[in-house]
């Protein structure tokens, strides 16, 4: 075993801003192996990969691409390196056709002056057809989104490369999509291209990887072969600590007060039907599901966000009438954003700007301007409670790291003094320590009476946060889960309405 | 103090010495720029007073002054329709149409403070008639405006038969406005230094405007902090339509006269004041005090020009690299940021 890596890492750092994303890590991969790369949102997989597949510049550190040091400036020279990456999200040219998506790359680096379609089309579906029999005619826009990753591995499969990192390239796939994806794997294997693949589902990487690599909070952890761990082992070096100490305590069985929100027979008349909601005071409610299944749209109805076709909401006994978010904000409901940087914070405006936002009505003088003391002082007490890291209050909100622009985020929701807080998604892409503060600070909200309802879609997170879980499946409650039902296993049956064994795989969706 | 904590604060300790070093504070990059176009006029004034005897004199300088003052009412608008993500490239017509309208109704026979009344409160019906298409019909704002642009313009030419109205006849006290001028400073500057000080402490201040930060920086984010992000946009492009309708009767006082063809290139004039003063054309940013700047520097650069004796065809293609210097530093600056 004494062959060079075909890839190989050396104390590489990248920081953005004042957030180190890695430190000091170290990669190795060998010709003609599998190689699986865990680790928790935020542990930096992505920015290793981006910066291996030349979009983003390392700090500091060495890549090395056969033994020797390479710089890798742009994705063009990756690609001229034999480099090619599949990112998690599709980034295909909507308007053109499959054929022509899955040969950007490689008309790109072509010289020649005109388009051959007769051989494109025709060379395009014999890579196409490899994975799935797409007609490369189509528009991508026509095409479903598991059609559209398909799409987006076959563009990479036509480039000459011996690198091939894939970033969790099953999440939209379905079951017979992901095993007829693992094969095709397997075969590159067989040809010697090495490939990098990113997934958080321990199920696959068990079976299909031979070596596994975990990073945590931006550092190198440990490198194994798989037949030398478990899934279980790869977990908790990924959480680097007992998964029950992640989570508060959850509240004492028969403990839930008097009911805060109630939804009856709500529909939206499209993506919804008939939903029926209660939450109590103290009591942190869960709802999960598949994406696309509708727990957004659901609480966005709730709160006036979008318009409902029938159905009622009452806040604390009262009925409301919404015609806008404006008066669930008034009434005492708001709601957190599952999409941060697109609708959940201003970027560039000061963090103290961001957190009035939700009501400048109290913070507004008898002359209709603003008070810019109280506007200090809100901030101020709102970033203290919640931890936030920051330069001060004025600082742009681009300048915090995700966690803290997450924390920023909530502590708008807070300025309200709210009865009822909805939070789409809190932790999402936000690192280990912050989303530890935050389930913490959900606790404490609960425990003071404020109703807290978590839209979630990563499992332990609704099982170790959550004292009772809905499960939304096709814009219907699919069941309710009490906290001693709560398991992995239990969720993945009511979001996906089967009962077999291909939820086996989905089961082992873990972390 | 527990062990817990010292590190607590050691991390912010950290922080705050990582950020104070690249520090993206949007006030402070606003003042930034301000301070920055305020180096360079006074560097440009120093410089021409030594080159030219004429540059430093209160003529000189009222000349200026007047030349960007009533322009300077309509950049206010302008600056704050950026700041909300819009943009209006039919200013320079409605500046004209309030002119016209307001002129034909005075030869019309009304008195001429009803006629020009009248002529604001036109041009605020083209803002809120864009608005509407803005907001109801969803078109965007450049080419809401783009055609608003053509339109009036014809409107105008509809107006007037295409020949200039004659205005000598205007009452003196209506005239004052754009030709009289107190203890030496003329109305119409002050006028100006009026609207500038009040929308700039309305922009900083004021709650209702403080919405229009949070729709330009991000729409959907304000949608989501219960902010009708539409109505904003709506009164915002009313707002810029208004100030340019009282551009256009301050323009009839001064003048005399009222030409269906003024105003024509106005637009990007008031668009590039604005944008080197610090508006993003992104929305989000932007000053009413920088865009000013931005307007006396492009002046200063002008009158620079014509006391150098430098032919006025040189004019257009210097403000133009002007622009585009002020934007690729804004973009340089913004870049850090994604």
């Amino acid at each position: 075993m004494t062959q060079s890596p075909i890839l190989e890492i050396r104390g590489l750092s990248k920081a953005f801003g004042p957030v180190k994303a890695l430190s000091d890590v170290q990669f190795e991969l060998r010709r003609g192996e599998i190689h699986a790369l865990c680790g928790e949102n935020g542990a930096g997989k992505s920015t290793l990969m981006n910066m291996i597949a030349g979009v983003l510049q390392p700090d500091e550190g060495d890549i090395l691409i056969d033994g020797e040091r390479v710089s890798i400036h742009s994705p063009a020279a990756a690609q001229r390196l034999g480099i090619a990456l599949v990112h998690q999200e599709i980034a295909l040219c909507q308007d053109a056709t499959v054929a022509e998506n899955i040969y950007m790359a490689a008309i790109n680096s072509r010289r020649a002056p005109l388009m051959n379609f007769q051989r494109l089309y025709a060379d395009a579906q014999k890579v196409m057809d490899l994975l799935a029999p797409i007609p490369v005619r189509t528009r991508v826009a026509d095409l479903s989104i598991s059609s559209q990753q398909l799409v987006e591995i076959a563009k990479a499969l036509t480039l000459d490369c011996k690198v091939l990192m894939l970033d969790e390239p099953t999440a939209a796939l379905t079951e017979s999509e992901a095993q007829r994806l693992f094969s095709i794997v397997r075969g590159l294997r067989e040809r010697g291209i090495s490939v990098v693949y990113i997934s958080h589902r321990m199920a696959e990487i068990f079976s299909l990887c031979d070596r596994v690599t975990v990073f945590r909070d931006g550092r190198y952890v440990v490198t194994d072969p798989i037949a030398a761990v478990s899934p279980d082992d790869v977990v908790r070096k990924m959480v680097g600590r007992e998964i029950s100490q992640l989570y508060p305590d959850k509240l004492a069985p028969q403990e839930p007060g008097r009911l805060l929100l109630s939804v009856g027979g709500l529909s939206d008349g499209r993506r919804f039907a008939g939903v029926d909601l209660q939450l109590r005071a103290g009591e942190i409610l869960g709802i999960g599901g598949l994406i696309g299944a509708g727990r957004s749209e659901i609480a966005q109805t709730v709160c006036g966000l979008r318009p409902m076709t029938a159905g009622t909401v009452a806040l604390d006994g009262k009925q409301l009438r919404l015609r806008g978010y404006g008066d669930a904000v008034k009434a005492g409901l708001v709601y957190l954003s599952e999409d941060r940087k697109g609708s959940g914070v201003f970027l560039d405006l000061p963090i103290a700007a961001n957190i009035s936002a939700l009501d400048l009505a109290r913070l507004t003088g008898p002359l209709g301007l603003v008070d810019r003391k109280a506007e200090d002082r809100q901030a101020r007490e709102l970033t203290g409670r919640l931890g936030v890291r920051m330069a001060g209050i004025e600082a742009a909100v681009s300048t915090l790291s995700g966690g803290n622009q997450q924390k920023v985020a909530i502590a708008r929701q807070l300025s309200v003094d709210p009865k009822v807080i909805i939070m789409d998604e809190p932790t999402r892409g936000i690192d280990v320590g912050a989303k530890v503060e935050i389930h913490r600070l959900l606790r404490q909200l609960a425990s003071s009476g404020v109703g807290v309802v978590v839209i979630s879609s990563e499992l332990p997170e609704l099982i170790g946060l959550c004292d009772r879980v809905m499960v939304v499946r096709e814009g219907r409650i699919a069941g309710e889960l009490a906290a001693s039902e709560l398991g992995e296993e239990a969720i993945i049956m009511l979001a996906s309405g089967v009962h077999n064994s291909s939820t086996q795989r989905q089961a082992q969706n873990v972390a | 103090m527990s062990p817990r904590e010292s590190g607590e604060v050691l991390v912010h300790a950290e922080i705050k010495v990582a950020s104070a070093a690249r520090r993206i504070n949007f006030a402070q990059l606003a003042s930034m720029r301000e301070a920055g176009l305020i180096v360079i006029i006074l560097a440009l004034c120093i410089a021409m007073s030594l080159a030219s005897p004429h540059f430093l004199t209160w003529g000189n300088f009222r000349a200026m002054l007047m030349s960007f003052s009533i322009e300077g009412i309509v950049v206010v608008g302008m600056t704050i329709l950026l700041i909300v993500g819009g943009i209006d490239l039919s200013v320079g017509s409605v500046v004209c149409f309030s002119m016209v309208v307001s002129g034909a109704l005075f030869l019309a026979g009304l008195d001429p403070w009803t006629a020009s009344l009248i002529g604001i409160g036109v041009s605020a019906l083209i803002g809120a008639a864009m608005g509407f298409f803005v907001t109801v019909i969803g078109l965007n704002h450049f080419i809401t405006s783009l055609a608003a642009m053509v339109i009036v313009r014809g409107m105008c030419l509809v107006v007037t038969k295409g020949t200039p109205l004659s205005l000598f006849t205007l009452p003196p006290a209506f005239k004052a406005i754009g030709q009289g001028s107190f203890n030496n400073i003329p109305y119409v500057i002050l006028i100006f230094v009026v609207v500038v000080a009040i929308f700039d402490f309305l922009l900083r201040r004021a709650t209702a405007f403080r919405k229009v930060f949070y729709t330009g920086s991000n729409e959907k984010a304000a949608q989501f902090s219960g902010i009708r992000t539409n109505q904003v946009k709506f009164w915002v492009t009313v707002l810029c339509s208004t100030l340019a309708g009282l551009a256009g009767v301050i323009y009839m006082a001064r003048f005399g006269a009222a030409t269906p063809t003024f105003g024509a290139g106005m637009e990007l004039n008031i668009i590039a004041a604005a944008v080197i003063g610090g508006a993003s054309l992104n929305g989000g940013s932007g000053t009413i005090f920088g865009a000013i700047l931005g307007m006396a520097l492009l002046s200063v650069v002008t009158s620079s020009l014509i006391l150098l004796d430098i032919s006025v065809y040189w004019q257009d293609m210097i403000k133009g690299c002007i622009l585009l210097a002020a934007v690729s530093i804004d973009h340089f600056l913004h870049r850090k940021k994604s």
